[in-house]
């Protein structure tokens, strides 16, 4: 059999060197570039293809780069506090419940978004991650699960909830910073990660609570 | 978000290095059965998730779409793929091409891993090969690795 590798990390594709290898300069989860386009996904699959020709191992970039660096600024309205007695960001999860369950019906769950948790107690690991926030030990503070998987889950509920109110695809990580900066449990994910790293836990149970270099 | 300074860091991963990667010129593409082989622990609905290193592989049918992507990891972009399957797994490309003759024919079964691993002998010694014979017991030509 003959391989064809993508690769979207350069260091990677050019260090593994693989028979034929196409550096495709997209961002990380879009290999094939841009969803929902049929034709720009064609376009490097033909020029990965072409490198069958070849007679000897080749590596190369793709013409193509796509920087998501301030792509979109995504315009996701938040709903209006219910309970003006629950932490707002337990509040603001329970509002975004509705948008995340149109998302699941209308996109599956292709992503994953929330496997280890589900919707139902979605709420209840925010407020772990609050009381890390607000100092409690990590490992005290009731968080249903391995830290980063319990902080995907939720960081997954709300993009998919974001793709649903906002009504159309994002540009690659508009959705993670609509999370990580406009909402109130992005902050307390960003808090509890700091309050981790301040208390000494070992750095892999709060580096990966959020993306690596957040 | 910085996903260059993300590609950096991984960048600087170190990675296993090949004297002389195998190297085969396939049959003419419009003559070749085509397959993907994901490394974004891709698997069916009703198939087992991909457990903390999992070195072990899932097998994805042609005809089903019911895919969920099992990759933990929170350095990647999920919203494209939530919407469009084929911005990790292109099966619907390749159907096409299949359909204008540009590759002979699309596998019946295609192959994910789980690509965040931190200990790659299992994979080279035991599923990896385990997964070429896979494909190449459905006579495979060509498969196109994706990552994600």
């Amino acid at each position: 059999m003959a391989t064809v590798a993508l690769g979207s990390i350069r260091g990677q594709i050019y260090g593994t060197a693989p028979p034929r290898g196409l550096f495709c300069d997209f961002p990380l989860g879009r290999p094939l570039g841009v969803p929902d386009d049929a034709a720009f996904q064609r376009r490097v699959i033909e020029h990965a293809f072409g490198l069958l020709d070849r007679s000897e191992a080749v590596v190369e970039d793709y013409d193509v780069v796509i920087d998501p660096e301030d792509a979109e600024i995504l315009m996701c309205p938040l709903p209006a506090r219910m309970d003006p007695d629950a932490h707002p960001a337990i509040d603001e999860a329970k509002g975004l419940r509705p948008a995340y369950q149109r998302a699941i019906a209308k996109f599956d769950n292709r992503a994953g978004a929330v496997r280890l948790l589900d919707a139902d107690t979605v709420p209840s690991a925010i407020e772990a991650f609050i009381r890390v926030a607000e100092g409690r030990p990590w490992k005290e503070a009731g968080i249903p699960g391995i830290p980063a998987r319990v902080s995907q889950d939720i960081r997954g509920y709300y993009e998919m909830a974001a793709l649903e109110i906002a009504g159309h695809t994002p540009a690659a990580w508009a959705g993670y910073r609509w999370f990580r900066d406009q909402t109130k449990t992005g902050e307390v994910m960003r808090k509890a990660r700091d309050a981790m790293r301040e208390s000494g836990a070992k750095e892999p149970l709060w580096r990966f609570l959020l993306p690596s270099d957040s | 978000m910085s996903d260059q300074s993300i590609k950096q860091a991984s960048s600087s991963i170190p990675c296993p290095t090949f004297d002389s990667p195998a190297f085969t010129v396939p049959k003419p593409l419009s003559e070749a059965k085509v397959a993907i082989a994901s490394s974004a622990s891709l698997h069916h609905a009703d198939d087992d998730d991909f457990a903390v290193v999992d070195t072990g592989y899932r097998v994805l049918h042609r005809e089903r779409r019911d895919i969920v992507v099992g990759h933990w990891s929170p350095n990647f972009d999920a919203s494209g793929v939530t919407a469009d399957l084929n911005v990790v797994f292109p099966i619907d490309r390749l159907e096409e091409m299949a359909d204008e003759g540009v590759i002979g024919s699309v596998s019946d079964v295609h192959l994910a891993f789980a690509g965040n691993q931190f200990d790659l002998a299992a994979i080279r010694m035991d599923a990896g090969p385990a997964g070429a014979k896979f494909l190449a017991d459905h006579e495979v030509d060509v498969v196109l690795l994706t990552p994600v």
